[in-house]
């Protein structure tokens, strides 16, 4: 069971705050490019180089703004992409704390379980579809559900409510369609 | 080094916070997107009321760095993406932080979502230079701007009123529509009792 949404919604209002207060709001899809330009990087050493001025990518979307991205790809201990790995253990330690979850509902959720079945295949296919399609449309957009959509309205951002529209405009129907059954 | 440290602590927070509200449980997203149980719906928006009166309150009162604040550009392509991840984020149940923490919660299909999450951003990477090229990627209304002008900051304002009011006061919307959203909006089918 999740916390109560009072208690939660606080919390995570604290920690939105405490990353502006502190650092920099929350951002977490630009990440997904950064890992890729690792793994990039590893197979084709050419694709990030270092220049007098800092660094540069035949990529040219890890060139681009002076190449903020390529410089975050030759150094990965930086900020926003420990922030991420750091993320994975908070969120590791805090169901280990709360016992864990069952081997079913670590394939297949409930909810997809109730409409879809306990197809395994099925699942990974539909996840796999899905984080294709979100990172595309997070990268197209600047900004996923933290950094546009939290972040943004968080401190008024025009994008933010831009794209906020466009996330529940295809959120709600497509889920109104996909999940019929209740859990 | 602080930084890093700093990362760790936020990160690992944002992390352990995520998975206890329930956003990483792609059933808790499905709920809530198809209307069935809004409570993390009322988390998101009690989340953002809150983060928003800290910052502009702790701005007004000199206790947060106005040079803190990080507004992305407003786009065509913003819209056109938030479409995109709404899609994929209803299918999956996933978006890419709570993607990660799922994986390591131990959700197995969040292991595909990342690994597809990878291949996407990949493919905007090869196909960024036609997005630009197509102007879907020029700024609208200002590009950087937030809804009123914030005092010190480094962004312009949609309009002239003064975005720090704006931000409190939004921020207060937020909470009480937090508040006020009912736990549910589409009832479940009643069940039909079959004829004697």
């Amino acid at each position: 069971m999740p916390l109560n949404w009072k208690a939660g919604g606080f919390l995570l209002g604290l920690v939105f705050f405490l990353a502006v207060l502190l650092v920099k709001p929350i951002g977490v899809s630009t990440q997904f490019v950064i890992l890729d330009g690792i793994l990039g990087d590893v197979v084709n050493a050419e694709l990030v180089t270092q220049t007098d001025e800092g660094y540069t990518s035949t990529n040219a979307y890890l060139a681009k703004s002076n190449g903020k991205y390529a410089k975050s790809v030759a150094n990965p201990l930086n900020y926003s992409f420990v922030f991420v790995l750091a993320m994975a253990l908070g969120g590791f330690v805090s169901m280990r704390l709360r016992g864990g979850m069952d081997a079913v509902e670590r394939s297949v959720p409930a909810l997809w379980r109730a409409n879809f079945g306990n197809s395994q295949l099925l699942r990974y296919a539909a996840t796999f579809l899905g984080g294709f399609i979100v990172l595309y449309g997070a990268r197209l957009a600047g900004g996923c559900t933290s950094g546009h959509m939290m972040s943004g309205m968080m401190q008024t951002a025009l994008s933010g409510y831009i794209f906020a529209a466009g996330a529940f405009a295809a959120a709600v129907p497509v889920s109104l369609m996909l999940f019929k059954k209740e859990a | 080094m602080m930084s890093i440290i700093l990362a760790l602590v936020i990160g690992a927070g944002f992390g352990a916070v995520l998975d206890r509200v329930g956003a990483s449980n792609p059933t808790y997203i499905g709920k809530m997107l198809n209307l069935t149980n809004l409570n993390l719906a009322k988390s998101i928006m009690l989340a953002i009321g809150t983060g928003s009166v800290l910052m502009f309150g702790g701005q007004m009162l000199g206790l947060v760095d106005v040079g803190h604040m990080s507004v992305k550009t407003a786009y065509f392509g913003v819209f056109l993406g938030g479409i995109m991840l709404g899609t994929g984020w209803a299918l999956a149940g996933y978006c890419p932080g709570t993607g990660v923490v799922a994986a390591a919660s131990g959700r197995k299909d969040a292991l595909f979502f990342i690994a597809g999450g990878l291949f996407g951003a990949a493919a905007y990477m090869l196909t960024y230079p036609s997005w630009k090229a197509s102007g879907f990627l020029d700024a609208v209304a200002g590009g950087k701007v937030t809804l009123g002008t914030v005092p010190g900051a480094k962004y312009d304002g949609l309009t002239t009123l003064p975005g720090d009011l704006v931000g409190l006061l939004l921020g207060a919307v937020f909470i009480v529509i937090a508040f006020a959203l009912p736990e549910r909006i589409i009832r479940p089918e009643p069940t039909v009792e079959p004829a004697e």
